[in-house]
């Protein structure tokens, strides 16, 4: 058995602890922590890129005990996408804290690394009752980290945040009851079969679940009806925190796809049916919505938690077409996306810090300092965002419109899906305007940070190679893609005992 | 004794739902709280209700699941510290905002 599977959980949290502990040694020995912990995230996540690039599962189980007794961790190409990608961002995210956040209130880097993980073990897990233990840890820690830094604005938005995701963890619970009350487990490679051979019967309740699990879920990605608490929560943290929880929308979209395609996804009618039934016309309205919003919000923060909000949309509207290219476009778009709202938060606090008044507000409209500098990285930013070549957006958006046309609700994604683009393109225009055309210069500008300057142009030149290295990268998503469309392979890995069939299947 | 069980769990359930509906901090977290309970109950019901059976098999003729109970111990742990994390954050928006409203503001008191 490998034990490095479960490093990328172990490590973030000892480090952690060990800054709780370490506390009131010199800051910066607890930034060095912090950098070399995340650091080494980064190189796990390589590793498990590359492991799971092989196509074969790599499975840990806790303490030995085999499955479905033991809680088990399971690598396979989605878990690696998605902890490579929480690594990067997260390194990305504590360098910009250190250029002075992180000291604006206690305890930012332990709390830093509880939520990864908390992430980290969310996306390696093979347990249900695991991932809401692994949802609890990150959310506390987003909870004192949403908090972090103080003011009215975050302690209003925090307990609207803290509430709804208190009320999630509970109908969590009690669809965990449902599920363990019927199947008698919950590893799931073994509740996915135990699902599948449940009595006619137990479809109504096992429906019910599934639906209460999908309610759990949207609250956390964001969809349509449960989606109000994200615009406030997102633009009143502090700029770094709020360009790490890009990816935590993303956590829900991972819980949809590992337990609508691999727990319900199972059986001659697959309890799944109903949920992708229901996410299609959610995801358009909250992709339109999410447009809307781009459109009319009154600070660049809003602006990107609506651009989040656009993206949860656009990504299950991809998802549940449900198609093998499909997918593997959305997992691209998913990675794209991430890292640009991250951008665009780290911007907003960087363009703020430089303007003469209202910080990153529409409504003022006094002059910005060092506008050349600024103007440029806000132009490539802005295209990058909005889906122009020559960045991913432009690649992944053109591969969604592509696997769209496979199926005949494809036409729907299109007509949405270029309406919002076009807003986002016209909010972004307006805002690049506003705040670098018409104002002139400054008197006497700001000193100009190069730290975070430099680390944002990096992040916008990540998304260019993301696009330049566009062929393996789509080639390792269409496995990737392949490999979930199978979940008879993932349960094979897990549960080696029991002969399944490696079919396919459809949402 | 089941349908005492349910009886209870309902009416946890309906009263947590009320309370998280108010407009004042303390009742939703009293909602919480109540919810919590009800749903404590129910996972602990999961492994189905027997009455004088251990949970440790071999001890008795009938052995209850201990799964559940492990389930529940988590949930009432996690569920625990989350109350005391929602307790202070609503200490803290009361005292930062100057009032108990979820909305950090009451429009009928401000406008008075």
């Amino acid at each position: 058995m490998n034990h490095a599977l479960i490093l990328p959980i172990l490590l973030p949290l000892l480090t952690g602890a060990g800054q709780l502990l370490f506390y009131r040694a010199p800051f910066a020995l607890q930034r060095l922590l912090g950098f070399a912990s995340t650091a080494w995230l980064v190189l796990m996540g390589i590793w498990a890129l590359s492991t799971a690039g092989s196509g074969d599962y790599l499975i840990y189980q806790a303490g030995d005990w085999p499955a479905p007794f033991g809680i088990v961790l399971v690598l396979d190409r989605l878990a690696a996408i998605m902890l490579a990608l929480t690594a990067v961002l997260g390194f990305c995210c504590l360098l910009y804290a250190s250029s002075g956040t992180d000291q604006r209130g206690a305890h930012f880097h332990a709390l830093f690394q509880f939520q990864l993980a908390g992430l980290n073990g969310a996306f390696l897990t093979g347990d249900l009752f695991n991932l809401f233990v692994f949802f609890e840890i990150l959310l506390i820690a987003s909870y004192a980290l949403l908090l972090h830094g103080g003011g009215r604005a975050r302690s209003r938005a925090g307990l609207h945040y803290v509430i709804i995701n208190l009320v999630g963890s509970a109908l969590f619970l009690i669809a965990l009851g449902t599920l363990y009350g019927l199947s008698g487990t919950l590893n799931m490679a073994d509740l996915a079969l135990r699902v599948a051979e449940a009595p006619p019967e137990d479809a109504p309740l096992l429906a019910a679940a599934s639906l209460i699990l999908l309610v759990v879920f949207g609250i956390k990605a964001a969809i349509l009806p449960l989606l109000f608490w994200l615009p406030r929560a997102y633009s009143a943290a502090s700029a770094p925190v709020a360009a790490l929880f890009a990816i935590m929308t993303k956590v829900g979209i991972y819980a949809i796809l590992r337990i609508f395609l691999l727990v319900f996804a199972l059986g001659e009618s697959p309890v799944a049916a109903t949920a992708w039934g229901w996410l299609w016309p959610l995801a358009l309205l909250t992709l339109a919505l999410g447009g809307i919003g781009v459109l009319g919000s009154d600070s660049l923060r809003t602006l990107t938690a609506y651009l989040v909000i656009l993206s949860v949309g656009t990504l299950l509207a991809t998802i549940s077409l449900g198609t093998a290219a499909s997918l593997g476009a959305a997992l691209f778009y998913l990675i794209h996306s991430t890292l640009m709202a991250a951008v665009f938060f780290l911007l907003a606090d960087l363009l703020g810090q430089q303007r003469e008044t209202g910080y990153d507000r529409f409504s003022a409209t006094g002059p910005i300092g060092h506008r050349w500098v600024l103007g440029t990285l806000f132009f490539v930013s802005a295209i990058a965002m909005a889906g122009l070549p020559p960045f991913a957006g432009f690649v992944s958006k053109a591969w969604i419109l592509q696997a769209s046309l496979e199926s005949a609700q494809g036409l729907w994604l299109w007509g949405v899906l270029l309406a919002s683009a076009l807003l986002v393109i016209i909010a972004a225009s307006r805002t690049g305007s506003s705040w670098f055309w018409r104002p002139g210069d400054m008197a006497k500008p700001y000193p100009l940070e190069r730290g975070p300057l430099t680390l944002v142009s990096i992040m916008v030149g990540l998304n260019g190679l993301l696009a330049i290295f566009g062929d393996p990268v789509m080639g390792y998503l269409e496995l990737t893609a392949e490999q979930l469309r199978a979940p008879g392979g993932y349960i094979a890995a897990v549960l080696p005992e029991v002969g399944i069939s490696l079919e396919e299947i459809s949402p | 004794m089941e349908l005492l069980y349910a009886l209870t769990l309902g009416v946890l359930t309906t009263c947590g739902v009320y309370l998280l509906m108010r407009a004042r901090t303390f009742t939703v977290i009293l909602g919480l709280t109540l919810l919590s309970h009800a749903v404590n109950l129910y996972l602990f019901a999961s492994g189905r209700l027997v009455a004088g059976a251990p949970a440790i098999v071999g001890l008795s003729q009938r052995s209850a699941d201990p799964l559940p109970q492990a389930l529940v111990l988590t949930a009432i742990v996690i569920g625990f510290a989350m109350t005391a994390f929602v307790v202070v954050l609503a200490l803290k928006a009361a005292v930062e905002l100057r009032n108990d409203h979820v909305d950090g503001e009451n429009p009928e008191e401000d406008r008075a």
